[in-house]
């Protein structure tokens, strides 16, 4: 870890290395059969798995059933986690393959997105400066802005991204990976997952703004 | 295709904004991006609105298992158990 981040590997947040011993701890007392341990690493990462299977699949009974299987597919290949990802990645990895393998979308298909601009264009004069700026709408608390409702609308603006966009925002933004971890989940490049995440979370910005900036 | 001037202007700062965050500009760009940004309020008010935005969205994340599922998945390791004894 000391030794990566020296290299300049992309900041990985204080919380993460932790969870990564309590994953390989849990994991270790699976392939020793217990039982608990199985149950405690469903509930570390079944929000998380339905949140991205439900980004492949056409409803949520669908999605329920490919994280089913793909736990099954953990349990069946425990044994072959060498732990060069980490189990999370691992994990997420073999969902999608079952995801993707129900046959409803293929995992190559999609494109990266438009390259039009992620700010309307008619916001700048012709030199470039805002014109129209952005409407101020933060408030000094999170909290407050949280209990006014706002997690709907930025359920609702995630639920309108394009897929490959929604998925890369919300195992960045929802589930904490790291950049790194996306791409190999998601097997894209790491310039597309950086034009993944802008677009995407450029339109939720646009949301957040034209619901409660009034622009 | 946006290092052609010296300066940057916000329409070209939207679309690095993302990148800067990352980390991934160069130095050279880097300080570019922030010396815009230390003379635009509206620059600075939009990368606070990226910001935000990333934090609100952190709050999507969902609570436990529910009792029900947790039985769910007991029985699916139990089944599983079973099938590797056949």
């Amino acid at each position: 870890m000391g030794l990566i981040a020296a290299l300049g590997a992309p900041r990985r947040k204080h919380s993460e290395a932790p969870a990564i011993d309590a994953d390989l701890e849990l994991v270790a007392r699976l392939r020793a059969g217990d039982e608990q341990a199985f149950v405690q690493l469903v509930s570390r990462h079944h929000a998380a798995m339905l949140r991205l299977a439900r980004s492949f699949v056409p409803s949520t009974a669908v999605a329920e059933e490919v994280v089913q299987d793909a736990w099954l597919g953990v349990l069946r290949g425990i044994d072959g986690f060498e732990g060069r990802s980490s189990f999370r990645t691992w994990l997420l990895r073999i969902l999608v393959n079952r995801a993707t393998s129900t046959g409803m979308r293929e995992r190559r298909s999609v494109a990266v997105g438009d390259a039009g601009p992620v700010v309307d264009r008619a916001r700048f004069d012709a030199s470039g400066a805002w014109m129209s700026p952005p409407t101020h709408w933060i408030e000094d608390s999170d909290d407050r802005m949280l209990a006014q409702g706002m997690t709907h609308q930025i359920q609702a603006a995630l639920d309108g991204l394009p897929a490959r966009q929604r998925e890369v925002v919300m195992l960045r933004d929802v589930d904490g990976l790291s950049g790194l971890e996306v791409c190999e989940v998601l097997d894209i490049s790491e310039a597309n997952q950086r034009v993944l995440l802008h677009r995407g979370r450029s339109q939720l910005r646009q949301a957040l703004e034209s619901e409660l900036g009034g622009a | 295709m946006f290092w052609s001037r010296d300066e940057l202007v916000c329409r070209e700062m939207v679309e690095l904004i993302t990148d800067y965050l990352e980390g991934a500009l160069s130095r050279s760009q880097r300080r570019r991006f922030e010396a815009h940004l230390a003379a635009c309020e509206n620059c600075t008010e939009y990368l606070e609105q990226m910001r935000a935005t990333i934090r609100l969205t952190g709050h999507l994340r969902e609570e436990d298992l529910t009792p029900a599922m947790r039985e769910e998945f007991t029985d699916l390791y139990r089944r599983w158990r079973e099938e590797q004894q056949e």
